[in-house]
């Protein structure tokens, strides 16, 4: 008898494989984690409130200078790789610490990112009163306040000054939000108008209508223009008046080195202290900045600012993807399974869809622009919109041209997942219906189908799962790195199917890769990617809620 | 034990099938599988309000045949059928028949219960809203006598609009024959209905079955030969796709006529 210890009896026992399946799964978690966790912990820290320090700087060459901004990350290199790239590093020295500093005040240093090497700086320290300047154009200011004036009189000096600042931030902030909205419903809505009438009258010449028609229509649109003008003259001046409003009031502040700036409060987002703030006080001021990179529009080349228009891009893109796709799918597959005749026809188109899910994203893309924009969108606008030629309405990339070439993208999924649903409900059902003097239709519609929905919304679920990630193909047909308009608003007909969107998918790829400030987007680029990420969760769960509740009203002891 | 048999109600005695009212009437009937003959020229007469039973071992054709009557066998691709079923003189197979109708007027249930996954109550309106029955009153009014035809009123009456699957076996089993029942059909067609069902509901299906044949001429097949004498009033015995014998039940269980038919019932074969 063979001894039962030893390698061989291990091998036998089936241990290794227990132990190579844990393995192989416990290495997927550590993926799954290790990219999660990674885009967690770099995109939300970028919320948190740093301390601004400050040091003195003195470099080799020039003069020594106070710096002061948000320390982003330090690194250690080798004083040789410093050499050969031109740096005059001290001669005793082998490895370098340098800090990569986040200085802002783009308007005076040229750019708001530097790098400080260890051996020309003192230490770090974090001076009191220090204040951050989040502005709407050239990035972030950093230095302390001197006066707050209102035109040119003095408002407040000194500790006073900091709650009339804030207040009267606040104040230039609601005066901005009035211009926005001003600026999207009103002078939308006119320039709406005035295109609609410049339209109309350029289809009346194209339908060749008589003199006197047209005569008439000129007139009536005069009129109309008239008013129209007249309305956004009176909104321009009101425009005007809230400009010059919140430009009322302007901050001088001093940089770290020393220099004197005067900032209109009408450019400031938000002015906060945070070398002199709580814990309490920077956890309300990261959740709020969370909230604003939720539900803000990008600024400054989307280096900026939030995200809203691509997740509402991305959103109503999937939402139409699904709306389009489902129908068809469903409708395939009822007559790939329930009319066709079984044979070698049959299996050739069906190996055909299955295939079509593995055709790489980008060829979709292809086709996409080739024939839905440029075949199909094209005609539609010869038929459709002639007077608006040359420039075009459909016969371009939009947002629903980019829905549908995600749903040909997802349709096998979705065939596949219905035929098998369709295939498991069990012969008797059918048999039952059909027994109580029910046709083959009504037996489909009224039996089989319900009892597939479950199956459906599975397939659905793959569907969006896919299509909300998708990136390759949207770069062709629809989806652009900065979009002025929601493709929904308040002017008829509400959802606009020609426009192009935003989709957080591209986003991420523009500001990560396209951006012109490299240093700054890079937390923006792993929020961002949070932000997907969570995006395509919560579509998941919520079709998998709904497929839970359906398979719950359908569920079948047959299963 | 003796004392029991006696005071049980007495079994019909001496019915013969000449004196009954035909309902179906089989003539030559062969059935082919592709290339196979399933039935061998059968020829048969069920009676009116009656309660036929079907018995033979596994594969001798008795639910092949049983599908023929509400033409379910049409749905296989390969059968092909000769010969003809007279439903009250006219022939079903007839191809002027809608085959619908004919299966509003046969109705059948099946081996395994297969409830719709949809409400009791919908379950039962489904034959009705077939036929385009809308009014509330009369949906209402048919699924309560239906439900009460099928002994599952009480049980039911309070949750009408539950899913139908939170029913037991034997429920479901019911509930299929109050929507059999519900559009009135003439002939009930009774797969083996008791044979996924534990013994109490079995018992059940079989006194309903026992009520049922005022209204309806019912054929049922069945595995179990104890059933069929005791809930049928004529028994068919087949075998190899041949009918062997067909005669009134109490007859065929004391005195068959075929040596055959003796063998399987006192069980030495099949």
């Amino acid at each position: 008898m063979k001894s039962l210890f030893g390698v061989r009896a291990w091998f036998r026992s089936g241990t290794p494989w227990i132990w190579l399946n844990a393995g192989a799964i416990a290495l997927c978690l550590v993926m799954v984690i290790g990219v999660l966790g990674l885009i967690v912990v770099r995109g939300g820290s970028h919320f948190w409130p740093a301390d601004l320090q400050q040091t003195e700087w003195s470099p080799e060459s020039g003069q020594k200078k106070v710096i002061m901004g948000e320390l982003v990350r330090a690194e250690t290199v080798s004083a040789v790789m410093l050499r050969e790239s031109g740096a005059t590093v001290p001669a005793e020295l082998e490895a370098v610490t340098r800090y990569l500093v986040k200085v802002g005040n783009r308007d005076l240093y040229g750019r708001d990112f530097s790098w400080y090497m260890d051996y020309e700086i003192t230490g770090w320290a974090a001076p009191e009163g220090a204040i951050a300047l989040e502005r709407r154009e050239r990035g972030n200011f950093y230095g302390f306040p001197l006066r707050l004036n209102e035109g040119d009189t003095l408002i407040a000096e000194g500790a006073a000054m900091w709650p009339e600042l804030l207040k009267r931030v606040e104040r230039a902030n609601g005066i901005f939000q009035q211009m926005k909205d001003i600026e999207k419903n009103d002078i939308s809505r006119i320039n709406n108008q005035i295109e609609k009438l410049r339209l109309t009258e350029r289809r009346l010449v194209l339908d060749k209508v008589s003199d006197a028609e047209m005569a008439e229509f000129k007139a009536q649109a005069e009129a109309e223009n008239k008013v129209l003008n007249d309305e956004y003259a009176v909104i321009q001046q009101k425009l005007d008046q809230l400009r010059a409003e919140s430009n009322r009031d302007n901050l001088v502040a001093r940089s770290a080195e020393g220099r004197e700036v005067t900032i209109s409060l009408a450019n400031i987002v938000n002015a906060f202290a945070p070398n002199d703030m709580s814990v309490w006080q920077k956890t309300r001021h990261y959740f709020s900045g969370i909230g604003t990179f939720l539900t803000q529009e990008p600024r400054e080349a989307n280096t900026e600012g939030g995200i809203f228009p691509a997740i509402f891009g991305t959103v109503t893109m999937v939402i139409l993807m699904a709306i389009i796709v489902t129908p068809f799918g469903v409708l395939a597959a009822i007559y790939l399974r329930e009319y066709a005749k079984q044979g070698p026809l049959l299996k050739i188109i069906r190996i055909s869809v299955y295939n079509l899910a593995g055709v790489p994203s980008i060829v979709y893309g292809v086709f996409g622009l080739g024939f839905f924009v440029y075949i199909m969108g094209g005609s539609i606008d010869q038929l459709f919109y002639p007077e608006a030629l040359p420039s075009p309405t459909f016969g371009t990339p939009g947002l629903f041209w980019a829905s549908l070439t995600l749903a040909l993208l997802t349709l096998p999924v979705v065939i596949v997942s219905t035929e098998e649903g369709l295939s498991r409900i069990p012969s008797t059902i059918r048999m039952g219906s059909l027994a109580l003097g029910a046709t083959k239709s009504e037996t489909l519609w009224k039996v089989i189908v319900p009892l597939a929905t479950p199956a459906m919304m599975t397939g659905l679920i793959l569907a969006v799962a896919r299509a909300a990630g998708e990136v390759a193909p949207l770069m062709l047909v629809g989806v652009v790195k900065l979009a002025p308009t929601l493709p929904i608003d308040g002017n008829f007909p509400f959802i606009h199917l020609d426009q192009k969107i935003m989709h957080l998918g591209f986003h991420v790829f523009d500001v990560g890769f396209q951006s012109p400030n490299v240093e700054a987007s890079r937390p923006l680029l792993y929020a961002t990617a949070l932000v997907l990420v969570l995006l395509i969760v919560v579509l998941n769960m919520a079709a998998i809620y709904m497929r839970n509740r359906l398979r719950e009203k359908y569920r079948s002891d047959t299963d | 034990m003796n004392q029991d048999k006696l005071t049980a109600p007495p079994v019909e005695n001496e019915l013969k099938l000449s004196d009954e009212k035909i309902k179906l009437q089989v003539n030559d009937l062969k059935l082919y599988y592709a290339d196979s003959l399933a039935l061998k020229s059968v020829n048969m007469t069920i009676p009116e309000k009656r309660v036929t039973a079907f018995i033979g071992p596994s594969g001798c054709g008795k639910s092949t045949l049983l599908r023929c009557f509400n033409r379910m066998n049409d749905l296989v691709d390969i059968c092909r059928i000769e010969g003809q079923i007279l439903m009250d003189g006219q022939n079903i197979y007839d191809p002027k028949i809608d085959v619908a109708e004919l299966r509003r007027q046969v109705g059948m249930v099946f081996q395994k219960p297969n409830p719709f996954p949809k409400s009791i109550y919908e379950n039962v309106a489904y034959g009705l809203r077939l036929q385009g029955v809308k009014d509330k009153r009369i949906l209402d009014e048919v699924v309560e006598t239906s439900l009460k035809g099928a002994a599952l009123w009480n049980e039911v009456k309070d949750r009408l609009h539950d899913n139908a699957f939170g029913l037991s076996g034997g429920q479901q089993q019911r509930l299929v024959i109050a929507r059999a029942i519900a559009i009135e059909p003439e002939v009930l067609l009774l797969d083996e209905p008791a044979s996924a069902l534990d013994p109490i509901s079995t018992l059940k299906i079989e006194e309903l079955i026992y009520e049922l044949k005022d209204k309806y001429t019912i054929v049922i097949v069945t595995h179990n030969m104890q059933q069929a004498a005791r809930v049928s009033d004529y028994t068919a015995f087949m075998y190899m796709g041949d009918l062997i014998e067909f005669d009134a039940t109490n007859k065929m269980f004391t005195n068959p006529s075929q040596q055959q038919t003796e063998d399987y019932i006192t069980g030495r074969f099949g």
